[in-house]
């Protein structure tokens, strides 16, 4: 099978730098069944009619594989703890992400994300200014910035200490590379994501009862035990589950949407120069938006949603109990649906790209993610004296799921100073009275 | 600022709020409202909400002209097509939702010569919506919901002066002042009025009206502002319904009258209405079905004081809102040779008016709520729909065929699509609701108010329903569109705990059918087909 062959290719290390050639090879075969049984669906429309179809679960246990090997626990959760919430489907799903959004946005925090745009902005300021005084020198964009910078906000929102990094960094890697299909097959993968979930659990657990004696704070987790009034608090162990799952899932992603957007930026000395000018109040969303099209972070959904019952799609029927895998980013350039995909470009028209995915499991973060790439670029396009790639293409992460630089060393002349608020392109940082 | 939000595409992922908390707000899981007009302030954060959403369902109103200039315009095929597209005169009758999306489309798609739009209303053409929602709670202004409009924009408006009549034969327009206009081609697109209080002494006092126009909004909202005793109102539709929610939102004492035996029945069937009904209740709306309202009366001054009811009882109130539909907006197209009645305006597929022989007229066209048509899923059934959502795709597909030759015509065949936001859940329906006979709960909870329902047809699937679940939708409106059977047979994610299909409770009954129905493919206005095909489950 000559799909076989491709997805071969995508997952292969050796393609990372660019994969999009082969995933427009894929998008051939909209749906392509894999040797293991599992399918994977490439092409736009097919994808986003998957995302709003109630036959396709998200609950790793309805695999027959799965269930068959990993008995009665659940997938990236510690061992006796229920599924996090990316991992099950209604009512429950639904009834965790409106508990989880309770301390996050609306209806009853609509503001919070806002609230804390100010806070982002002096983080990348704090960053960029330790460029500052070097005059010529390299430094690498993702370990001093693209990194840190989004671990700061995640642990900020969720009350962990910045200190202990070192610490749920290394397990959170884990967790991403047990995602990685090129390393196992799905239930062995499920068990190695088990384990390293559950001793995040297990380090959210002394964090809890570290502060079970302070009075419940502003972050997400003491939101979390105390329930909205509407709804039944979580367990202990949901939060356990799903605190984890935030964690990974806050630091993972974005900082390779900062960094792919400043490789991207990069190969785009013009759309590098608007950002910097500074004169078009909604450019910095719109690359934003485009970087997640162009660029995704999240490649392909690959710890596999499951059918409960045969669909068929795209002339082809996946019977039921079969993973389904979806690359969300075959389905963003996919030429049916977007005109001229291989382009980067900001000023597309109605870009309804798949990079947050789709549906109920739309990505819970997306409203974060965006301000914090946005700040993050548009700092770094007005401070960076003539930025350099050094080399191009970078080197990779691992994972043809998550995808990103692991390294990104850019020569720069120096650092320009932090512009006064007033001056600030990105106006009205507080809210109006 | 002027903003629009497509209500019909939103899903209520609540990106909007988070970049622009101040403009947009969540109700509930997913009921979006907006402030239509925010202030030029909030312009970075509207345009990062809308750089954001994730089905781009925003509108706005640009400062500098960068988008839409990339429109190709479509290459012509005859001279006569091309010439048309250079010189001909367009008219459009009716200044709102479908004249002005016609006219927009119809230069995207590279028209360019002169186009005149007609409307009585002395306002730049606005959104109506928000007139039965944001508006009462005060979230926008009545005045404010103007609709977007780009800088391609080049037409010839004249507003505030009705058409009185029209020349078939002579190809004009005649104005209310005696001016007449000629066209090329006239797009009628005079939508609908609120029908009045039937009794007009009555409905002359102060404090009984209706919801339709900005007038109607704003004095509307003075009165419930002005803290009344209590609100009454007549007819429990969409928009009844909406009047009732903001006036709880308002903690203002609201009773709903319908002689129905719940409300929303006559769009959503009674399983439904029964929904609706426990829901307003919950609300605290003193709703009495199955009553009607026999009079109005007001004091020596004018305004109004008492409602007496069918069943004996009296109330006091003093507000009355009547929102007992529409009247289509047709006299102005008496003697005109169209067949325009108390139905509408009658057009086929492709939006052609048709004479009163039934004869498909030469160049005139018709779309939005004035217009009915054949609906080739609903075994070719004129449907006339009330429908935000229907006025934008029918008037793409009109202005689109206006300007092209017949072999290029597209059919609109969008599936009907409505909401409506009440009492902080989002009603929304996909297909002809009432086009059933019988209705089941798909997905989800009916006690927790978070369910799609889906209704079906002699064994085919015609429409769908869901509250607080639009997410689910675009899956059931693909199994319209392929004529799946019914009830649907398959497992699903949150399978409700009764899936039992019961009889749909539909005001009037479609017409049984023959052996064949129809599928169709297709996404964009330009792909979208009909096809035949025999119903092997039946
Ligand atoms: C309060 C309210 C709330 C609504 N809420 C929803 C909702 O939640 N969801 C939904 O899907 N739909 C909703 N709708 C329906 C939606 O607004 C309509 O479907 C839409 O406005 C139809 O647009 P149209 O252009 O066809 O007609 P209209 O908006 O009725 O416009 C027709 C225009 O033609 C003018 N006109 C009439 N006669 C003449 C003449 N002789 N000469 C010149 N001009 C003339 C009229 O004054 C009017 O300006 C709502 C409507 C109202 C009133
Ligand atoms: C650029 C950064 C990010 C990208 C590209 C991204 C992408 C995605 C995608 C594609 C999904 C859908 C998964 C699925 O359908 O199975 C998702 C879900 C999710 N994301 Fe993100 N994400 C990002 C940042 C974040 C951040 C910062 C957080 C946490 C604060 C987060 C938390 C989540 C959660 C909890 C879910 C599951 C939602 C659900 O199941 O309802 N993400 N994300
Ligand atoms: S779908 Fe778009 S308009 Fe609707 S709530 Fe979400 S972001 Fe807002």
């Amino acid at each position: 099978m000559a799909g076989n062959g491709v997805w071969r290719q995508i997952l292969d290390y050796s393609h990372r730098a660019d994969p999009y050639p082969l995933f427009a090879q894929l998008r051939e075969t909209p749906v392509l069944r894999l040797e293991d049984g599992s399918y994977v669906v490439s092409t736009y429309r097919e994808i986003v009619a998957l995302l709003h179809d109630p036959r396709l679960s998200s609950d790793v246990r309805n695999l027959p594989d799965v269930a068959a090997t990993v008995g009665s626990t659940s997938d990236d959760a510690p061992p006796g703890l229920p599924p996090n919430f990316i991992r099950t489907d209604p009512p429950e799903h639904d009834r965790m992400r409106r508990l989880l959004t309770w301390n996050f946005g609306p209806p009853h925090r609509p503001g919070r994300i806002d609230g804390m745009l100010p806070e982002l902005l002096e983080i990348v300021t704090g960053l960029i200014d330790d460029f500052a005084g070097m005059g010529t020198t390299r430094v690498d964009l993702v370990d001093r910035f693209a990194y840190p910078f989004p671990v700061t906000v995640i642990c900020r929102l969720l009350d962990v200490p910045r200190e202990d990094e070192p610490r749920f960094h290394a397990l959170s890697g884990a967790v991403i590379e047990a995602n990685n299909p090129a390393t196992a097959g799905i239930a062995e993968r499920q068990r190695r994501r088990e384990k390293a979930m559950a001793d995040l659990g297990q380090y959210f657990a002394t964090l809890l009862d570290a502060r079970r004696d302070r009075p419940a704070g502003d972050d997400l987790l003491s939101g979390l035990l105390r329930g909205d009034g509407a709804e039944e608090p979580m367990t202990r162990e949901q939060v356990l589950s799903n605190a984890a799952l935030l964690l990974v899932a806050g630091h993972e992603t974005t900082v390779n949407l900062i960094a792919n957007g400043i490789l991207t930026l990069l190969r785009h000395p013009e759309v590098l120069d608007r950002l910097r000018r500074g004169n078009e109040p909604d450019l910095a969303a719109r690359v934003v938006e485009e970087l997640l099209r162009y660029e995704p972070p999240v490649q392909i959904l690959s710890t596999p949603r499951n059918a409960v019952a045969d669909i068929e799609i795209a002339g082809t029927i996946i019977p039921k109990g079969s993973p389904v895998i979806l690359a969300l980013a075959a389905g963003s350039r996919d030429p049916a649906v977007v005109p001229d995909p291989d382009r980067f470009d900001p000023d597309r028209e109605h870009n309804e790209h798949l990079g947050f995915g789709g549906g109920i499991h739309y990505c819970f973060g997306a409203p974060l993610a965006r301000p914090e790439a946005r700040i993050a670029l548009t700092e770094l396009a007005y401070r960076l004296e003539n930025p350099r790639l050094v080399d191009d293409p970078p080197p990779y992460r691992a994972s043809p799921s998550l995808r990103g630089p692991r390294h990104l060393l850019v020569d720069i002349d120096g650092v320009e100073p932090a512009r006064p608020p007033s001056e600030h392109p990105i106006a009205h940082l507080r809210r109006l009275p | 600022m002027k903003v629009v939000v497509d209500l019909t595409r939103c899903q209520g992922y609540a990106q909007c709020v988070f970049a622009a908390p101040d403009v947009f707000t969540i109700r509930g899981d997913e009921a979006l409202l907006y402030d239509s007009d925010p202030d030029e302030r909030q312009r970075e954060r509207v345009e990062r909400a809308a750089a954001a959403c994730p089905v781009q369902a925003i509108v706005l109103e640009r400062q500098d002209g960068r988008r839409g200039q990339r429109h190709s315009p479509q290459p012509a095929i005859g001279d006569f097509e091309e010439a048309f597209m250079r010189n001909g005169h367009v008219v459009i009758v009716g200044a709102s939702l479908a004249g002005v999306r016609a006219a927009l489309v119809m230069r995207r798609q590279g028209f360019t010569g002169p186009l005149t739009v007609i409307g009585d209303e002395p306002h730049l053409p606005y959104d109506r919506p928000p007139l039965s929602k944001q508006v009462l709670i005060g979230q926008a202004r009545a005045l404010g919901t103007e609709l977007p409009r780009r800088d391609e924009f080049d037409v010839t408006w004249r507003l505030g002066v009705p058409a009185a009549g029209l020349d078939l034969i002579g190809k004009q327009v005649e104005l209310a002042d005696g001016q007449k206009v000629g066209f090329d081609r006239l797009l009628i697109a005079t939508g609908l009025r609120a029908r009045p209080w039937p009794n007009e002494a009555e409905a002359a006092l102060d404090g009984v009206c209706t919801v339709r126009t900005p007038e109607d909004a704003a004095a509307l909202r003075r009165l419930l502002t002005a803290k009344p005793d209590r609100v009454l109102v007549i007819g429990a539709g969409f928009t009844g319904s909406e009047v009732a929610s903001a006036c709880r939102d308002l903690d203002v004492p609201v009773t709903v009258v319908d002689r129905g035996p719940v409300p929303l029945a006559g769009a959503l069937g009674a399983l439904i209405g029964r929904v609706a009904a426990r829901m307003q209740r919950e609300h605290g709306v003193d709703l009495r079905c199955g009553v009607q309202v026999e009079a109005l009366e007001g004091d020596g001054s004018g305004r109004l004081r008492r409602a007496r009811l069918s069943d004996g009882s009296v109330l006091d109130v003093d507000v009355a809102v009547a929102a007992l539909g529409s009247i289509r907006n047709v006299e102005w197209l008496e003697g005109s040779g169209l067949a325009a009645g108390a139905w509408g305006v009658t057009c086929d597929a492709g939006c052609r008016a048709m004479d009163v022989n039934g004869v498909v007229a030469d160049d005139v066209f018709v779309a939005g709520d004035i217009a009915r048509f054949p609906h080739p899923v609903y075994n070719y059934q004129y449907l006339a729909l009330e429908h935000w959502g229907n006025a934008i795709a029918q008037a793409e597909v009109a202005a689109h065929n206006m300007i092209s030759a017949g072999s290029r015509r597209w059919p609109h065949l969008r599936l009907p699509e409505f909401w409506s936001t009440q009492f902080d859940t989002e009603i929304k329906s996909v297909g002809v609701p009432t086009y059933a006979d019988q209705v089941v709960i798909a997905q989800g909870s009916v006690a927790g108010r978070r369910f799609v329902a889906a209704y079906g047809y002699q064994g085919r699937i015609t429409a769908a329903v869901a509250f607080n679940q639009s997410r689910w939708l675009e899956f059931y409106a693909e199994l319209i569109d392929r004529a799946a059977p019914f009830p649907p047979s398959f497992p699903t994610v949150d399978p409700p705990s009764d899936g039992h299909p019961v009889a749909a409770e539909v005001p009037d009954r479609p017409t049984p059918t023959g052996q064949a129905t129809v599928v169709v493919t297709g996404h964009k206005p330009s792909e979208r087909r009909a096809r035949l095909v025999s119903r092997p489950y039946l």
